[in-house]
């Protein structure tokens, strides 16, 4: 047999699955002394493209509380027609369709390489997808000029069929009516009222008057589209208007005196937005896509006031209590947000200026929805524009890689509850029989929707054995989950991916070495950091870190292998090597640290940690750092302040940043001009290949990372040093002044002493 | 009394003075033998009472004598031809002098000419008349006013005198003799001038006939008076000399009878004849029957004549009891008349104090000599009581009736601008008053004193100026604020909002696009106008463009805004649906230029009707889109007008919604008041937040149904803006009219952003206002918008003794930023004088204005008082003033007598007007809606227009010869002078009839309708075929020129006699009873004659 790495990759790529282990300890005691809970990693959408969709609906287990779908798990009676569920144990009739089903002709979902398996569901009208742009005007010229071109190319990406709508909002808010021919009409709120979602639909007319409609005619398919055609329209009817009114925006008319911030009325526009979609469109897959150039000043969810002299909130802020507008906001955008994430529509926040925007406010917006959060400086740039087109990406079968309206629903076999997930989600308050009283994360309820998703969206799931240790499972009994994601494609199809899982008991006592070589430590470190930054919204900082420091002395303390009191004996086997290192830098990262981010960084950051799969969490845990030398092939080195050496060109990734490093005697040499020598081109594809490496991440990532480029001594180096682990600083003087490596001025501890604490404190008796 | 008052204005007039005296005395004089009657006569010495003067010692006893029949037949034989003549133009003509003739000829008629009369062709008649007429008439005329002017000047001291000519004979005899008196002057013996008068009284009688106007109106007072009096029989009541003179007696008192019956007595020769004379007689009886009600009785027993006439009737016109005295009473036409002729010709001075202007009806021309021209400011007296007793004695309202933005005819300059550059005006330091031709300068002129408040003011060493010996400065006549009474001052920025000059203001137009205006046609229309409207908005001087801007919104439910900017290529449209809370949702392109952005707004103008083709919309808001307009203007800081286009009540859910609430039960309750009052506050409200922004609204309301005007037009009231109502619009029927309208209204000079203040000298001071306004303190008028046909009406009192010699001051400024954004400050000055006398005030008075004052202190007092309530108060303010006159002024005579002042004489027959007008007693046609919608007109109108809104104008059109391009003389309002043989027009200021009577010639009818008989004509045509001949010609001439007049365009009904329609027009008739209840002129002078009665018992 393979090795657990293969098995995990193997699992990953078939199932979009990760777990901290892949043996389970039997019974809930030994699990909870396992430290690192039985959790998961969950990519629903993971693309798959040898997977094709099975154009039926799957079997459902008729036990009305079990509902499981008929899987390669279970037990069937070909003769008899009869398939057991192996989570409920329940015996159920084929239906008549399976008649002819036998051993040698079985369904797909039968089939063991069809763990994960995906049904388009032909039931229903489809529906079409719909974009809400949601425009701030109070921009500068050219960053307006710049969106305004950005979207207007947007048009020509959207499905022809889809329905785009367009608010402006500024001092007022103006909803655009893109039917009429001539005028063009909007309707304008004021920016400082909030209405409720029956005043919006009144004010824009969606209500439909109180006729007595003939009795029981269903005259609604007709009726819906009618009224809602004013403010969404498909796109090929009305691009050219929509791109004629996009060109004619002007800039917010109201004049800003010296001194004071434009009036925006984010709050009001976002709410009715929301509002316009919940009236009519509620449950089909939509889009609200805000784009903001600065923070709220007026009306509901106001951020900061208008004036210039008092600045936006700041983490200091925050913990003094001076944020005077944050918690109302908050609440604001948090009821935005739920109302949004109940008709299955989502928000994307495009926030893009040089000081914060109020993504801490809004973040719950695109966090519970499933929305896409994208930071930048400006518009006009090509972090924006490039990200902007990336949403509208398509896959290998020319669909969009969005999915809208989902809802994933998690079985577990007896043995096992559900906890809670963490990720772009929200309950849907699904109490079942394998549900926990225990809560990690988004917990209570076994089912959760997302409203936005694409292939890359992953959710930790955490799990408890709930087993007794005195009712041990039988030997070679495995513990089985089943996924089952609804969504609405962006072929507008409705589909339910189906995903079973099954993995091997084993006695913690008897077998832990089996557990501990099953132990993902990359997995368990994304999920224990996952726990660690929704800890942090509602904890303080340091106690986040503290519980994080105390799971990782635990850990340590369960698995290395040491004599008591001898930290010098401490040893950690393969499984587990990584596991303190990723935790250093995750303490370390803007995920648990506030210092030096504002608080809508802080967001920001911890949204997309939240969200992206187990390569780019950590990555955005621990940077990635390449070296580019004449000595060799690029290679990846340590992240270490002993790595910035002169004659290397660095390359780090950290996501959400590139930087390319020019160490002290390359730049000096690119000054020199030595690149532009033909005598020196190797010096030339030197410079060269981190370029083309870089470019190649921007290409597939997204959100467009920062791309820095820098050199020794430059400003923006900065980047690149507060992340190497600062083994060389002013503090340890026998490295100062050694060639070797850059010596970093900070007062942080490096790896070394960290894990030198850890060791000591693992082998103590003390805790 | 008449003529006391006619004296005093006489002398301005000049003329007449020389011959007064000779009148006077020689009709007096002589006649003292024949005032002796007078006292026994008392019912006839009414009439006379000014005469009495000198004849009451001797009079008593020669009165009868005199009274004698042999001079009263022969003066009465001259009269009755006179009569006669004037019969015949009497039928064809006004009532008024030809009936007033008639009525003194029923004494002397009977005689002779009587029977004659009735025989006589008219065109006998008329033939006389017209060949003498010419120079005759003149003469006659002057001789009239004369006559009643001699009486005056002499009457003050003599004032009692009249009482001898009352006598009978003596009376008759003069009457005619006022005809005659025209041929007296040449007689100049008093005693002879009878004898000889009557003779030479023929002559003249001839010439009568133009003159009779004047002249019938004494000879019918005499006899109507009577009839007035009804109760009191004597029914002979004088009209005072000349009928046009308003002194009218009626002798109620049972001396009255015998005097009566010596009335009768001399043409008690003539019993027979009165037969003939039906008018007289008719006065007689009507005097009896009609007002009389309980007189009758008394008639048959005082009167033996009244007996006589029973008999009488049966040979020539049995019929004419019931019928009253027709042309006896104070006719207004005859005033109008005789101020045109008198004072129509030369300009009107105002360089002296206190002088009377000539009524509003004539056309005159003004030079400004150091006073406010009347087109500005009009008082209800000139001549201002000293002490706050004498006022409360007189009950005379002091008030001035203002039109700071007047506009003028082109022959007179517009007010002077003066620039005092960054100082601003030079005004008093204490008072704030402006410099005015009235400040004293001292010192050589280094001060100022203050006109106003005395307060010593230093000169500014760059306004300083020597003084000539006269104490006048030199450059008095270069400055216009030191030589007129009316000029403006360009205002600095002090005197600006928030210390920044105004940018030039905007105009806003608001269309309705719910269904019904869809439906209607309305806003097609509309939209179609405005686009070639825009090209006109009001621009100063000799700018090439107007500098106002221009903004569109329509709304149903919710508001639409455009965005009209240059640069777009379509306009574009911004719903606010937000009702409730209501925002403008743009800044920029908005108010736009109309020039720059014509293209758009054509574009949008084409859209609008388009777009909204389909609404199913009927509900709309109201308030909201005043707000809207409102706010609008705040955001591009400029005042402005808003256009609001409405059809329909506002039952939408916002802010100022209405319900229904219409209820005709509340009428003649206490809660009619109700009906006048708005449903809720929430108007007022924003009406202060509209002027303080200087928004001023005008709404054109185009309601199907009840729309509740007292509501809607609260704002436009209180920001001094116009209502137009057209009910039931129909784009065919109303078109013109509406038009019309709105290009007047956008056209017109307009102020903006205007603060109006009345200061007044020491012991005066304006402490009531009533106009379209609002007034945030106790002194200062504020207008957000202020046009030239707007009022304001401004009441003083006392609060301290006036001074004789130095007479009271106003001076009115008026802040305002003109249609070009320039702030200006208009200023208006007028001095006035006092007196002691009662008698000085009662002779400087001016009716007209009076019931200006009085209808709007009515038709404000309808919102807090029971209707009745009001009534009361007004009859009761006007019996007071008649009565504090008859007590102080007129010369003793018996409580039977009615007297009025010669200045007031048409008093009661306009009082009568507004007391039936539709506010304050309304028909049963008349809706809840138009009431408010009048009471709201009225309160903001000026003198002319109050004048012919409650005494509508009644034109004969078939009766002038059709070559003459003269307007044909007006007829008095009542259904008698109608006759159905001719086409008659009638205009309030609103409202346009053309009636047509039941026999007019075929001809006629073809010639002005293009069909060939009467029964062809479409009743309620309103409009008239062009067709090419003289008379189409000059009717549709004469009524574009009526059109031309007035403020408002009137839309034209034609009326069939005997047609349904009729009732509509009859309406107007206002010296008729209405079927509402009005009282009659006739009943309604003897209602005021007895509590006139009861308050000098």
């Amino acid at each position: 047999m393979a090795t657990y790495l293969e098995f995990i990759q193997q699992n990953e790529e078939r199932d979009g699955v990760r777990f901290s282990w892949n043996v389970w300890p039997s019974s809930r005691l030994e699990a909870t002394r396992m430290v690192v809970p039985l959790a998961c990693l969950l990519t629903p959408l993971k693309e798959r493209p040898d997977l094709p969709p099975v154009q039926y609906e799957p079997v459902l287990c008729s036990r009305p509380t079990c509902k499981a779908i008929l899987n390669p798990l279970c037990q069937v009676d070909y003769r008899a027609k009869l398939w057991a569920c192996n989570f409920c144990f329940q015996r159920n009739q084929f239906p008549p369709a399976y008649a002819g089903i036998s051993e040698v002709n079985q369904p797909a979902e039968l089939l063991p390489q069809f763990s994960t398996i995906e049904y388009v569901i032909q039931r229903g009208a489809p529906s079409p997808l719909i974009f809400l742009y949601v425009v701030d005007t109070c921009l500068e010229e050219d960053d307006l000029q710049a969106l305004k071109e950005s979207l207007q190319m947007s048009l020509s990406l959207l499905p022809p069929d889809a329905l785009v709508g367009l608010i402006t909002f500024g001092r007022m808010v103006q909803v655009h009516e893109l039917s009429c021919e001539g005028i063009s009409k909007s309707y304008v709120f004021r920016g400082t009222k909030d209405l409720t979602a029956k005043q919006i639909q009144d004010m824009l007319g969606l209500t439909k008057p109180a006729v007595p409609m003939q009795p029981a005619r269903p005259a609604q398919p007709q009726d819906q589209p009618f009224i809602s055609s004013r403010f969404l329209q498909p796109v090929h009817k009305i691009d050219m208007n929509l791109t004629d009114l996009l060109g004619e925006l002007q800039r917010d008319p109201w004049p800003v005196t010296q001194g004071k911030r434009p009036l925006r009325s984010t709050g009001v526009a976002l709410s009715i937005a929301v509002g316009l979609l919940e009236g009519t469109f509620p449950n089909t897959g939509a889009r609200i896509m805000l784009f903001t150039g600065g923070p709220p000043t007026q009306g509901p969810g106001i951020v900061v006031g208008d004036e210039l002299k008092v600045p936006i909130r700041s983490w200091h802020d925050i913990e003094k209590d001076n944020a005077r507008f944050m918690k109302k906001a908050t609440k604001h955008y948090e009821m935005l947000a739920s109302r949004t994430a109940a008709n299955g529509h989502c928000i994307d926040i495009y926030a893009c200026a040089l000081d914060q925007t109020g993504l801490l406010e809004m973040k719950c917006c695109t966090n519970l929805t499933g929305g896409h959060m994208v930071m930048g400086d400006s518009f006009n740039t090509s972090l924006f524009k490039q990200t902007f087109q990336r949403i509208f990406s398509k896959d290998f079968n020319g669909n969009f890689r969005m999915a809208f309206g989902a809802t994933l629903e998690v079985k577990t076999s007896r043995e096992l509850k559900i906890a809670g997930a963490v990720g772009p989600c929200v309950s849907l308050n699904v109490r079942g029989p394998c549900v926990s009283e225990n809560e990690l994360g988004v917990g209570g309820t076994s089912q959760w929707k997302i409203c936005g998703l694409d292939p890359t969206s992953t959710l930790g799931i955490y799990f408890e054995v709930v087993n007794q240790h005195n009712a041990p499972v039988p030997q070679g009994g495995r513990g089985a989950i089943q996924f089952v994601t609804q969504y609405q494609h962006s072929s507008t199809q409705r589909r339910i991916r189906v995903t079973t899982i099954a993995r091997n008991w084993a006695d913690a006592q008897s077998q832990l070495k089996h557990i501990e070589a099953a132990f993902d430590q990359e997995a368990a470190a994304v999920l224990m950091a996952r726990l660690g930054v929704f800890r942090t919204e509602s904890e303080e900082g340091p106690d986040v870190l503290r519980w994080l420091d105390r799971q990782l002395i635990r850990l340590c303390q369960k698995f290395g292998q040491y004599n008591k009191e001898d930290p010098t004996s401490f040893r950690l086997s393969d499984s587990f090597s990584l596991y303190p290192q990723f935790m250093f830098h995750l303490r370390r990262s803007p995920f648990l640290q506030v210092f030096n981010n504002s608080p809508d960084e802080s967001s920001y950051y911890r949204h997309h940690f939240a969200r992206q799969d187990l390569t780019q969490s950590l990555i955005m845990i621990q940077p990635i750092l390449y070296s580019y030398s004449f000595h060799g092939p690029p290679e990846p080195v340590l992240l270490d302040s002993s790595s910035i050496l002169a004659d290397r060109i660095l390359l780090m990734d950290t996501f959400f940043q590139i930087v390319i490093y020019l160490g002290e005697t390359i730049a000096q040499w690119r000054k020199a001009g030595y690149q532009d020598m033909p005598e020196y081109e190797n010096f030339k594809h030197l410079l060269q290949a981190p370029l083309d490496d870089a470019q190649e991440i921007l290409q597939a990532r997204f959100p467009m990372p920062r791309y820095i480029n820098t050199e020794h001594g430059g400003s923006q180096a900065r980047f690149l040093l507060s992340k190497v682990n600062p083994s060389q600083t002013h503090n340890n003087l026998y490295a100062w002044g050694q060639e070797t490596g850059a010596p970093i001025l900070t007062d942080d501890v490096s790896l070394q002493v960290f894990m030198d604490h850890l060791k000591k404190l693992a082998v103590s008796s003390a805790c | 009394m008449n003529v006391n008052q006619s004296a005093p204005p006489v002398p301005p007039f000049g003329q007449p003075q020389p011959i007064y005296p000779g009148y006077h005395q020689s009709s007096y004089g002589g006649q003292p033998g024949s005032t002796a009657a007078p006292t026994p006569y008392g019912a006839y010495n009414g009439p006379v009472p000014g005469y009495q003067h000198a004849p009451p010692p001797p009079g008593v006893s020669r009165a009868p004598p005199s009274s004698g029949a042999p001079p009263a037949s022969t003066a009465q034989g001259p009269c009755g031809q006179n009569a006669y003549g004037q019969f015949g133009q009497g039928d064809v003509q006004n009532g008024p002098s030809s009936t007033v003739q008639m009525q003194r000829l029923p004494g002397s008629q009977p005689f002779g000419s009587a029977p004659l009369a009735p025989v006589v062709s008219q065109p006998a008649v008329l033939q006389p008349y017209g060949p003498p007429p010419t120079s005759a008439q003149v003469t006659a005329q002057l001789a009239g006013m004369q006559i009643s002017g001699a009486v005056a000047p002499a009457s003050p001291p003599s004032g009692l005198g009249y009482g001898p000519p009352t006598s009978l004979a003596s009376a008759s005899g003069n009457f005619p003799n006022s005809g005659l008196y025209g041929s007296y002057p040449q007689g100049q013996a008093p005693p002879l001038g009878q004898t000889q008068g009557h003779p030479g009284a023929q002559p003249p009688q001839r010439s009568v006939p133009p003159q009779a106007s004047s002249f019938t109106p004494p000879a019918s007072g005499g006899p109507r008076m009577p009839s007035m009096t009804g109760p009191h029989l004597p029914g002979q009541s004088f009209g005072g000399p000349p009928g046009s003179q308003s002194n009218h007696v009626s002798s109620p008192s049972p001396q009255a009878l015998p005097s009566g019956t010596q009335m009768t007595g001399p043409p008690g020769p003539p019993p027979p004849m009165h037969s003939s004379q039906q008018p007289g007689y008719q006065l007689q009886q009507n005097g009896s029957f009609g007002p009389a009600r309980g007189p009758q009785p008394n008639y048959g027993s005082p009167y033996p004549g009244a007996a006589t006439f029973g008999s009488q009737p049966g040979p020539p016109q049995p019929l004419p009891p019931k019928r009253l005295d027709p042309d006896a009473i104070p006719s207004p036409i005859q005033v109008i008349e005789d101020d045109r002729n008198n004072r129509g010709s030369e300009p009107f001075v105002t360089g002296v104090r206190g002088q009377v202007p000539p009524l509003v009806t004539t056309n005159f021309l003004v030079k400004d000599q150091g006073n406010a021209s009347p087109r500005y400011i009009r008082c209800t007296s000139y001549n201002i009581p000293c002490t706050s007793d004498m006022a409360k004695q007189a009950q005379v309202p002091l008030a001035a009736v203002i039109k700071p933005l007047a506009r003028l005819p082109p022959e007179e300059a517009s007010p002077y601008v003066v620039d005092h550059g960054e100082s601003g005006p030079l005004r008093c330091n204490r008072c704030k008053a402006y410099m005015c031709p009235f400040m004293q300068f001292i010192e050589g002129g280094r001060r100022f004193q203050c006109c106003f408040c005395s307060c010593i003011n230093d000169v500014p060493p760059q306004y300083f100026q020597h003084l000539d010996h006269t104490g006048k400065r030199v450059d008095a006549y270069d400055r216009p604020e030191l030589s007129l009474g009316s000029y403006e001052f360009l205002a600095t920025v002090d005197y600006c909002k928030n210390n920044k000059f105004p940018s030039p203001p905007a105009f806003i137009f608001m269309i309705d696009v719910s269904y019904n205006a869809i439906r209607s046609g309305l806003v097609r229309l509309l939209c179609e106008e405005l686009k070639s409207l825009l090209d006109f908005l009001p621009r100063e001087g000799g700018a090439e463009e107007s500098a106002i801007r221009v903004g569109f919104v329509t709304y149903n439910k919710v508001l639409h805004f455009y965005n009209v900017k240059s640069s777009l290529a379509q306009p574009q449209m911004m719903v606010v649906s937000d009702v409730g809370d209501m925002f403008v949702p743009l800044l920029d392109g908005f108010l736009v230029n109309v020039n720059e952005s014509r293209a758009v707004i054509t574009s949008l103008l084409d859209q609008i009707p388009e777009m909204f083709a389909d609404t199913r919309e009927t509900e709309t808001v109201f308030a909201p889109v005043i707000q809207a307009g409102m706010e609008a203007l705040k955001a591009a800081e400029c005042a402005g007008k808003l256009f609001l286009f409405h059809t329909s009540l506002p039952i939408a859910e916002a802010p100022g919604k209405l319900k229904n609430r219409d209820d005709r039960k509340l009428i003649n309750t206490d809660k009619e008041k109700t009906l006048f009052q708005p449903q809720t506050g929430a108007y007022q409200t924003l009406a202060k937040e509209c002027v303080a922004q200087g928004c001023c609204v005008d709404l054109f309301l185009f309601p199907n149904q009840y729309v509740d005007v007292a509501t809607l037009s609260v704002v436009p009231q209180l920001t001094g803006g116009s209502v137009y109502k057209y009910a039931c619009f129909q784009v065919e029927n109303d078109q013109e009219r509406f038009l019309s309208d709105l290009r007047r209204d956008v056209q017109k000079v307009i102020g903006f952003d205007a603060v109006m203040r009345v200061r007044t000298s020491t012991g005066i001071r304006a402490v009531d206002f009533f106009g379209a306004f609002y007034m945030s303190n106790t002194t200062d008028v504020e207008l957000a918008g202020l046009d030239g046909d707007k009022t304001v009406t401004v009441e003083f009192k006392h609060d301290d003794r006036l001074n004789e010699e130095s007479g009271a001051l106003l001076q009115c400024a008026l802040l305002y930023t003109s249609c070009a954004g320039q702030r200006r400050l208009r200023i208006h000055n007028l001095a006035l004088n006092c007196c002691t006398q009662l008698a000085d005030l009662y002779r400087n008075c001016e009716t007209d204005t009076l019931i200006n004052y009085m209808a709007k202190f009515a038709y404000r007092g309808v919102l807090n008082s029971p209707v009745k309530t009001v009534r009361d108060a007004l009859i009761t303010q006007c019996a007071q003033i008649l009565a504090c006159y008859r007590k102080n002024c007129a010369s003793p005579s018996s409580a039977g007598q009615l007297i009025l002042p010669e200045c007031m004489k048409l008093l009661p027959v306009y009082l009568n007007c507004v007391l039936k007008s539709d506010v304050l007693q309304p028909g049963a046609e008349v809706t809840t809606d138009d009431r408010a919608y009048v009471r709201q007109l009225v309160i903001s109108m000026d003198v002319a227009e109050t004048n012919v809104f409650f005494y509508p104008r009644l034109l004969p059109l078939t009766k002038s010869p059709i070559e003459s391009t003269t307007e044909p003389p007006a007829v008095r309002a009542s259904e008698e002078r109608l006759s159905n043989g001719d086409i008659y027009l009638l205009e309030n200021g609103l409202n346009l009839f053309l009636w047509v009577g039941a026999s007019v010639q075929q001809g006629v009818v073809q010639s002005l309708f293009g069909v060939s008989s009467f029964s062809q004509i479409t009743s309620g045509l309103s409009v008239l075929p062009v067709l090419d001949n003289l008379l189409s010609k000059k009717v549709r001439g004469l009524i574009d020129n009526l059109r031309a007049q007035r403020s408002r365009y009137m839309k034209l009904i034609v009326v069939k006699q005997e047609d349904k329609l009729e009732m509509l027009f009859k309406h107007f008739l206002v010296e008729d009873k209405s079927l509402s209840g009005g009282a009659s002129y006739v009943d309604f002078l003897c209602h005021m004659h007895k509590e006139i009665r009861q308050l000098l018992s």
